[in-house]
């Protein structure tokens, strides 16, 4: 276990729509409550991505954020090589099709992804927004995913990945499944705080570099899961 | 002002009544319903009503209404002014504001950002204010860059004169293609929505990135210069700067506001009002005791009393507000915090992790509202001790009599003007 936990949030100036923020300060707080001091780093899309960092987040944007942050860091090359050092990754919906080989811009032309995750987005006929609530992949072994999503992606999964959900409410990649994972990455649609609606996830990316992690008060945290499951899921 | 033909005065009257009825009967205060029936029987309705009119169109994500107000009272000191007083900021609303006071010279109309390109064609106003964009109800609204660009495009080409926050670099942006622009430096105090530069999509050079967006030193606000790194855009030279407490006006001279109204937020949008009211010939000794007289608008920064507390109430709807919301409340008060996610909300309340509430810490802090769990949570995480109520009622029994600031966002807002009968 690192002594101290390295939190890097790509491009917040570029990609930070709605409340990603708030994935950043869930994994703080889960890491200080278990005695794990952090230190978040805020990069900037015009400075290099650091290769040494233990937890990457990168979070959801416009069509031309977008497809300036794909840019940037693809030339840059640091997030590539902190993920085969073996850093984990939480990519949230225009954060997560940047991850692909290729994603839809503004007028739905195919912009090159950077690779990580062997997924390809398009644009879908209508906007996709609303709670969201998804069974995990049990090989993961994790509560009901639960969230918001708002976005036009359409995500076709390969074989270089799995699902990470299957939807019971909402849209999600488009065929039934949300988001997906490979490796120490994990892509979704959730968008802006998906981690403080899911803190099993946090723990999930948290566990990757620390190993394992003890049990904490969960109260608030799931307090609120239960009201939006019980507002979303059929009875 | 020239008279309506025929049609367009029938359509005007009609819609009068309607509004009239759905005051007397309690539906609404008639300002969306009178305009919509007045559009369905003259479509053009909108355009003859301001045709013959000195009009001034006020747009932003917030002080849409302040705005609007002051810039209503400043005009009052030279005529009779028709304005949307309650907010209801889409043509129907325009044209009900408009029919009200028909004799009137004026008009000044808070437009909704998204509807800022249709009414400046239908109407060709002469004026338009600018003052700030940044995320708000993400679910509903349009993304703010796209924003900015529409307001380009409608502003290219036109006569009008816009007046506009250069301390903003999206509304420069989205206000640099007017054929005239008066430049205020009115601040900036949410930056979160302006780090790349909206023309090339570079690094802007500016104070304060990296702290989660919030808090702001007083250095870092009180420096609003900025320049992209990449290309040739940057802050234009204003030709009003309000400074503090002061406006300095383009010849120099120096205002001090003494507003009534609280805060910097609405110091910021009495500057803008004061360039408003010069372009229309009134200048800020004239406009300045005008706006003075404003003390709340729809309810916002009334204070209001119940068995001995003292509660003001003031609005947030999106991060940028409740930044501007903490400036004007009292950090030895204690502060209800209400926060719903009904359709004008917006249903997503991803945006309170926008918002840095660490400086509650030390101060009471009570949590109520419809999706008060989700407050709570984001609260939990940032430290801050508070207390989680049933309802507005319940938070109010809680604390002992005396000041309280109470902070709510759009329909909670308005829950709460109705347990005071909207008295407020």
């Amino acid at each position: 276990m690192p002594s101290e936990l390295s939190i890097v949030w790509i491009y917040p100036d570029l990609l930070s729509t709605y409340g990603d923020q708030g994935n950043v300060l869930v994994l703080e707080q889960r890491a200080r409550a278990r005695g794990i001091p952090t230190r978040t780093i805020h990069v900037r899309s015009s400075d290099p991505v650091p290769q040494q960092g233990d937890v990457y987040l990168i979070g959801g944007g416009e069509d031309r954020p977008q497809i300036l942050g794909a840019e940037r860091l693809r030339r840059d090359g640091g997030l590539h090589a902190a993920i085969q050092r073996g850093a984990a990754l939480l990519a949230v919906c225009a954060g997560y099709q940047i991850m692909g080989t290729v994603f839809g811009g503004e007028e739905g032309q195919p912009v090159s992804g950077v690779g990580l995750l062997d997924i390809s987005s398009g644009r879908g006929e209508r906007r996709a927004v609303g709670e969201l609530a998804a069974d995990v992949d049990p090989a993961l072994g994790l509560p009901t995913l639960t969230g918001f999503e708002n976005h036009m992606g359409v995500t076709r999964l390969g074989p270089g990945v799995r699902p990470l959900s299957r939807t019971v409410v909402g849209t999600g990649n488009g065929d039934g499944t949300e988001g997906c994972y490979a490796g120490r990455i994990i892509g979704t649609y959730l968008h802006g705080p998906a981690l403080a609606r899911n803190p099993a996830l946090a723990d999930l990316l948290l566990g990757w570099v620390t190993g394992p992690l003890p049990a904490i008060d969960d109260g608030w945290y799931q307090a609120l899961r239960d009201e939006r499951l019980r507002a979303v899921l059929p009875a | 002002m020239s008279q309506l033909p025929l049609r367009a005065q029938l359509a005007s009257a009609l819609g009068r009544t309607a509004a009239t009825l759905s005051r007397a009967t309690g539906r609404g205060d008639g300002s969306v319903i009178g305009g919509r029936v007045g559009l369905m029987l003259e479509p053009d309705l909108l355009r003859k009503l301001a045709a013959d009119r000195k009009l001034v169109l006020v747009s932003a994500t917030n002080g849409k209404t302040t705005t609007t107000r002051l810039i209503t009272s400043a005009l009052q000191e030279l005529g009779d002014v028709a304005t949307n007083a309650f907010g209801a900021n889409m043509p129907a609303g325009h044209v009900s504001a408009l029919a009200s006071s028909k004799g009137a010279p004026y008009g000044v109309l808070e437009v909704d950002e998204k509807y800022l390109p249709e009414v400046l064609d239908t109407t060709e106003a002469g004026i338009v204010a600018l003052m700030n964009l940044s995320r708000d109800q993400m679910d509903r609204a349009a993304e703010i860059w796209l924003l900015a660009q529409k307001w380009r495009r409608a502003l290219a080409g036109r006569p009008a004169h816009v007046i506009a926050n250069c301390d903003d670099p999206l509304v420069t942006w989205g206000a640099s293609t007017a054929a005239r622009v008066t430049w205020v430096a009115a601040g900036q105090r949410w930056r979160e929505d302006s780090w790349c530069c909206p023309e090339c999509g570079g690094p802007l050079d500016r104070a304060g990135f990296g702290n989660g967006g919030q808090n702001l030193t007083a250095a870092q606000l009180a420096d609003t210069s900025w320049a992209c790194r990449e290309c040739t855009f940057h802050r234009p030279e204003p030709n009003w700067v309000l400074d503090g407490e002061d406006v300095i006006d383009p010849r120099g001279q120096r205002w001090r506001l003494d507003l009534q109204l609280p805060g910097q937020a609405n110091r910021a949008n009495a500057a803008v009002a004061l360039a408003v009211a010069e372009t229309l010939g009134l200048d800020p000794g004239r406009a300045l005791p005008r706006l003075r007289t404003v003390t709340s608008v729809a309810g916002r920064y009334t204070t209001v009393e119940r068995e001995g507390r003292s509660l003001r109430l003031l609005l947030a709807k999106n991060p940028a507000g409740w930044l501007e919301a903490f400036d004007v409340a009292d950090p030895a008060l204690p502060i209800i915090l209400s926060v719903n996610a009904q359709g004008p909300d917006g249903r997503d309340t991803s945006w309170l992790w926008d918002v840095d509430y660490r400086i509650l810490r030390g101060r009471p802090v009570l949590v109520t509202g419809e999706r008060r769990l989700d407050l709570a949570l984001r609260l939990a995480v940032a430290e801050v001790p508070f207390q989680l109520c049933d309802s507005f009622e319940q938070a109010v029994a809680v604390l002992a009599p005396g000041k309280i600031d109470v902070i709510a966002n759009y329909t909670a807002f308005q829950q709460i003007r109705a347990e005071f009968g909207r008295a407020v």
